[in-house]
């Protein structure tokens, strides 16, 4: 009797991993392929506007460190088959919270890094405690949680505070220089490649996470409970404590985004880190995860997020005068690859129920 | 299997054909004699922001010389470091921005002047830690505007006869901290001094907006209507406080009523001025196209600059505007 179980567990499991990952990996490879040849097509088109120069592809990290893991949060809960709209207003108030502490220089800087992550944790306690134990939906509470974190900017600081810290701005300018990636400018000044401190800590956060969904049973779980939770129920995971989880990992990787976006932008600004939430669910979606749960890759989303960082790198140089722009094209973008994962959807479910059949 | 590729082919080709057919004339346009320049503008959140980016990009245009990329950052700093990078790696020639807030500058000018690429300031000041990080700025001197409105009032008061007896203002501020709001409020408060008879009854701040003045406005006449002048730091912020005086029976007009003073001179405002609503309304000229074509070429030649540069500017008052100096403007 229980050995049977055991077996229909584990052809369960098999089931839904081979489903999910076929799925998946299509779907990355359209991804990578996709960011591959936007690059390859704005290096030609722009040949004069050194679209081939080393710094240029490292700074599409450097831009958007703290979108990577606001991307990557999302992507978590997102294959828990929930959903996060506060890490925008978690964003800002991270920066709001950093720039208002320092601002007499009377706190050490070492001080906003545990801030910025309790801030995180502090989000994510909170609302997956009411999504998965008060089964509460996920919308409705991360909304509240985006009104409240915007609500918060304004009471602690209405107006922009910029950061003067010497330390603060010392980890902000510091730059890792990349050792032969050079390109020589027009004065004959070489102009080298290099990381900022924040998309080191962005890069080495996202192979944990990698590492974590593939190797660890809290990452196999994510998927079984996006994908099927009843199934993933009686195969013994604790969808209740997995989605939690979800939502304190999104919560922290939400603080540490919050700590990497006021590296790149020192100063508080009550607007800080509006509409990223969407910026964020766009990347994972574009990157191949799926609103409906269960599928996704975290290295998708990181193609995800170089596709966002090169789309708004290219349409100012497309001579478009209009800044919405960027956000059209993102617009078409995303619309291409919810078409695509809802075709990818139908032909699963049409499989799987011949399979049945037969 | 076939529909699925046809989808993803179809998505590909729709994709891919969009950003070559747009991409086109940017190639055709750059050629190499032109200057490159990249311009990062703050937002198009007012008329007068608007005009202002106008003004950049008739002066900066194929016809004259240049290559213009144009950057938006919706109203964030963060948006306007990223651009300013990219024009950096892009090998621009000059770099023009009007700074979203007064700091947070350093590192990113530190790379501009590291690639030796002159960064030209427009509209706002900044505060940086060496002088050198840009090299010339280009706006308006808000504490003149200021001035110019004081001393305008003062002569009315002696043409009016009023020099003696006490003249109560009303002074409603501008978004605290900014450039505009400490030049103009000095200039207010050192008017104040000067002139003894002169009498402040409140000052508010207004936020440049024309909901916030209205709704400040309405407050200060819940505790006195005696009022004989209202200075605005904008015309936002005059016409909200005009509303407010209006519906509870207040007339602004120079001659018999409250006198209205009023700073930007934007269409609208002066359409207030010509009703004689708006009293004065001193010009914050936008048109700085002109000022950093002339900066630019002086620099290509290789001749000295000044590093500060203010633009000039009017004045309009309700007795001598016409329908036809507002239609002449262009904006």
């Amino acid at each position: 009797m229980k050995d049977s179980s055991k077996s229909i567990m584990q052809s369960q499991k098999l089931i839904l991993k081979r489903k999910g990952l076929s799925d998946t990996k299509l779907l990355l490879l359209i991804t990578v392929s996709l960011f591959v040849i936007l690059y390859i097509l704005s290096a030609i088109l722009f040949a004069d506007r050194n679209f081939a120069k080393y710094s240029v592809f490292f700074n599409l990290f450097n831009n958007k460190a703290y979108l990577l893991m606001l991307a990557l949060g999302l992507t978590i809960v997102m294959i828990s088959g929930s959903i996060d709209i506060s890490v925008g207003g978690v964003t800002g108030l991270v920066s709001m919270v950093i720039a208002t502490m320092l601002v007499d220089s009377t706190v050490s800087a070492v001080w906003s890094i545990p801030v910025a992550l309790a801030i995180g944790i502090v989000f994510g306690i909170v609302q997956g405690y009411l999504i998965a134990y008060m089964d509460i939906q996920p919308f409705i509470v991360t909304l509240s949680g985006m009104f409240f974190a915007r609500g918060m900017i304004s009471v602690i600081n209405p107006r922009s505070v910029p950061i003067t810290d010497e330390m603060f701005m010392c980890w902000s300018s510091a730059r890792v220089y990349i050792p032969f990636l050079y390109n020589v400018r027009r004065h004959g000044t070489h102009d080298v490649a290099y990381l900022t401190p924040a998309a080191i800590v962005a890069i080495i956060v996202m192979i944990v996470i990698i590492i974590m969904c593939k190797k660890t049973k809290f990452g196999r779980s994510l998927y079984a409970i996006g994908g099927n939770p009843q199934s993933a129920l009686l195969m013994g995971v604790n969808v209740k404590r997995t989605k939690f989880l979800a939502h304190v990992l999104c919560g922290l990787l939400a603080g540490i985004g919050g700590l990497l976006y006021t590296l790149f932008a020192p100063s508080g600004n009550p607007g800080n880190g509006y509409g990223y939430e969407i910026d964020a669910i766009s990347s994972s979606v574009i990157g191949g995860v799926m609103l409906s749960g269960g599928v996704g890759l975290p290295i998708g989303t990181f193609f995800g997020v170089l596709i966002n960082a090169l789309i708004e790198r290219v349409v100012p140089l497309l001579g478009i005068v209009d800044a919405s722009w960027p956000r059209i094209i993102t617009s078409a973008f995303l619309f291409a690859f919810i078409v695509l994962q809802s075709v990818f959807a139908r032909g699963t479910g049409r499989r799987l129920t011949r399979s049945r059949i037969t | 299997m076939d529909k699925r590729m046809f989808a993803i082919f179809a998505c590909f080709a729709v994709l891919l054909c969009g950003c070559v057919k747009k991409a086109q004339p940017a190639t055709e346009a750059s050629k190499d004699d032109q200057i490159v320049v990249g311009f990062s503008q703050v937002g198009a959140e007012s008329e007068w922001r608007v005009a202002n980016t106008e003004s950049i990009k008739a002066a900066l245009s194929v016809e004259n010389g240049y290559e213009l990329i144009y950057d938006d950052a919706r109203q964030e700093q963060e948006n306007q470091i990223r651009a300013i990078r990219n024009f950096i790696q892009q090998n621009v020639d000059y770099i023009v921005f009007s700074p979203k807030l007064e700091t947070g500058w350093n590192s990113i000018l530190q790379e501009a002047k590291e690639a030796g690429i002159p960064v030209i300031m427009i509209d706002r000041d900044i505060i940086v830690e060496e002088e050198d990080l840009f090299t010339a700025y280009i706006g308006s001197d808000f504490r003149k505007e200021g001035e110019k409105a004081v001393v305008w009032l003062e002569n009315l008061l002696e043409k009016q006869g009023r020099t003696e007896e006490p003249i109560r203002i009303v002074h409603i501020q501008g978004t605290i901290g900014s450039s505009a709001q400490i030049g103009r409020t000095s200039a207010l408060e050192q008017g104040i001094k000067n002139n003894i008879n002169w009498e402040m009854v409140a000052q508010e701040c207004g936020d440049f907006t024309r909901a916030k003045a209205y709704e400040v406005m309405g407050a200060i006449l819940e505790q006195t209507k005696d009022i004989d002048v209202v200075y605005c730091e904008n015309d936002g912020e005059a016409l909200g406080a005009i509303d407010a005086m209006e519906e509870v029976g207040i007339k602004c007009d120079a001659n018999d009523g409250v006198i209205v003073i009023s700073f930007d001179a934007t269409r609208l405002g002066l359409e207030y001025c010509l009703k004689g609503k708006i009293a004065l309304d001193v010009e914050c000229n936008p048109q700085q196209g002109p000022y950093v074509d002339a900066i630019i070429q002086k620099l290509e030649r290789g001749e000295p600059i000044e590093r500060e540069n203010l633009i000039e500017e009017t004045q309009f008052d309700c007795f001598t505007i016409t329908q036809k100096m507002i239609d002449d403007r262009k904006y």
